[in-house]
């Protein structure tokens, strides 16, 4: 067994371990801390694999963004423990089912390839050798050329997403009191303040 | 079983952690001694602005100051407020300390001396060495996203609030910024972006002894603005330091730490801010390359330069903090979206058009 095994095992155990906590914690915070942990031994097992493009990746959108999010999420709303348990028996069936088939089909896919001996369809777009180039350049090279479209269809997805959340949210408050920037910017002495003399014992 | 112990276990379980773990001292504790010093700087640079004295009272003209201060955090009582999560409580200041020492294994801090060999000080030189940096300091944020969530505390969690959308905003421009960099260089290791800054504009215009021309704060210029504005905003430096905003958040996120948790905070804090120096070094101002071809200037050695840059970065960070008053918040975070946000995302569109229609790209 080499040191590679080793790291293997260790972070698939880590990686299983604090997937099991997360649904397991009683504590919704508690609960995104261990998905980022095992967001982190995800990239560990990335990084096994060679996959340091990946590894990386998924510590920064995962981990930096995703989870952040998540965090205020779970951090802001007051979220009753109690109410979230209550209906825990009556879907558990429903859940331990989809569980099984999702666990099903990937022995089945994993059971053909293996069997089919690797891949039999040759890939779209073969990649350099391994030793002559990085991931990086690798993932670089297809990503905007042979898949440039759907890269681009991912981008117009995702900003459909957003546009619709925040049309759907905003709210315009008509009475809120906004700065124009440009105005202030804009402003002189002359235009916003005025010398005036004041006699001793009268107002202006 | 002799054999594999020889060939296996020896070089891979026990040297190679003991010899990293021996590169890692020899880094770790010159950075701390560093940070000793910035604290140190920042304080008289902005008591000089202010016609004040600084410390001045510990070790001559004060330079043992942030030692006694440091003795002084250890030796007090941590306090635990008895509401809040203390695993949490604790893990906090652990978490930003050690990310913002663990993203330091990458930096380059110089070449081979005195005769440049091609070998790079580095403790880990590792191929998407930018990408590293950017996933582990984007887990700054839980150091203080946590810390305020678990001391059970208003002040501090609005504070963390604040500070982790500030974080995430000015990271966006920031990450454009360093793409606008990539674009120029072709690759993600370190120590290829300085080298990179070796030729340039200086040789285009026909100075080639004058290498300062060729580092890209002058091809990249606003770029090289962006980046210094969102770095303070990044570090939560003034005058973006909203998150412990003394007049209206007490102390912002770590109002319910003290002694050496207080001292880990702080610490983090610092640490960043000197790497965010040390990254606008590299990125703009060449690394460890001397500013200009002169016998002399080629024999110093390259961590020499790369100190000086790191201090004249810091100095200009100093200045800010002495001289412009806070932002408000809506302030700050429009200056991040509609400002930093589309100027970033235009230039990384002009420069990669201009190096494919110029046929410049590496």
């Amino acid at each position: 067994m080499g040191i590679a095994d080793l790291f293997f095992y260790l972070f698939s155990a880590l990686t299983i371990g604090s997937a099991v906590m997360v649904i397991s914690a009683r504590n919704p915070v508690h609960a995104v801390m261990f998905l980022i942990l095992a967001f982190i031994n995800a990239a560990g097992l990335f990084l096994l694999l060679g996959a340091e493009f990946l590894a990386m990746l998924l510590i920064i959108v995962y981990v930096g963004a995703v989870a952040v999010l998540f965090l205020f999420v779970v951090m802001m709303l007051d979220v009753d423990f109690a109410e979230l348990r209550a209906g825990y028996m009556k879907y558990f069936p429903v859940g331990a089912t989809i569980g099984f088939i999702v666990l099903g089909e990937l022995m089945a896919l994993f059971g053909a390839w293996k069997s089919d001996g690797g891949i039999s369809v040759t890939p779209k777009a073969p990649i350099p050798d391994a030793a002559t180039i990085t991931n990086t350049e690798a993932i670089g090279q297809v990503l905007y050329t042979e898949y440039i479209f759907y890269f681009e269809a991912v981008g117009i997805i995702l900003l459909t997403a957003m546009v619709g959340a925040i049309v759907l949210t905003f709210r315009q408050n008509e009475n809120a009191k906004r700065q124009n920037i440009g105005d202030q910017v804009a402003r002189t002495p002359e235009t916003s303040i005025e010398i005036k003399k004041v006699e001793t014992g009268k107002g202006i | 079983m002799v054999d594999y112990f020889w060939t296996t276990i020896w070089p891979w379980i026990i040297w190679t952690p003991i010899l990293k773990t021996i590169q890692s001292l020899a880094f770790i504790v010159p950075l701390l001694i560093l940070i000793a010093y910035i604290i140190y700087a920042d304080r008289k640079i902005w008591a000089a602005v202010q016609l004040r004295r600084g410390p001045n009272v510990v070790g001559p003209w004060g330079l043992l100051q942030s030692f006694a201060d440091m003795a002084k955090f250890l030796l007090k009582e941590p306090i635990i407020p008895s509401g809040s999560n203390k695993v949490l409580f604790l893990l906090a200041p652990l978490i930003t300390a050690f990310v913002t020492i663990a993203v330091w294994a990458v930096i380059p801090i110089g070449s081979g001396w005195p005769a440049d060999d091609g070998t790079t000080w580095v403790v880990a030189n590792i191929n998407v060495g930018i990408l590293y940096v950017l996933a582990i300091s984007s887990l700054e944020v839980y150091g203080i996203i946590i810390g305020g969530w678990a001391s059970n505390s208003k002040y501090p969690f609005l504070s963390a609030l604040r500070s982790a959308g500030q974080m995430i905003s000015y990271e966006v421009s920031i990450g454009f910024v360093i793409v606008t960099v990539l674009l120029c260089v072709g690759s993600l290791n370190l120590t290829d972006i300085v080298l990179a800054q070796r030729t340039g504009l200086a040789n285009w215009l026909g100075v080639p002894s004058l290498t300062i021309l060729n580092w890209f704060w002058l091809p990249l210029f606003p770029m090289f603005i962006v980046f210094f504005i969102s770095a303070l905003a990044e570090t939560n430096r003034p005058p973006f330091d909203l998150p412990e905003a003394e007049s209206e958040l007490v102390a912002g996120f770590m109002v319910e730490y003290s002694s050496s948790l207080y001292m880990l905070f702080m610490l983090g804090e610092y640490l960043a801010v000197t790497f965010m120096c040390a990254m606008t070094t590299i990125l703009f101002l060449g690394g460890w390359l001397p500013p200009a071809d002169i016998a002399i200037f080629n024999w110093i050695p390259g961590v020499v330069w790369f100190m000086l840059k790191l201090w004249l970065v810091f100095f200009m960070f100093a200045m800010v903090k002495a001289f412009v008053p806070r932002y408000r918040y809506d302030q700050l975070m429009r200056l991040g979206w509609k400002v930093f946000l589309p100027l970033s995302l235009f230039m990384v569109v002009a420069v990669a058009s201009v190096l494919h229609f110029f046929d410049l790209a590496p």
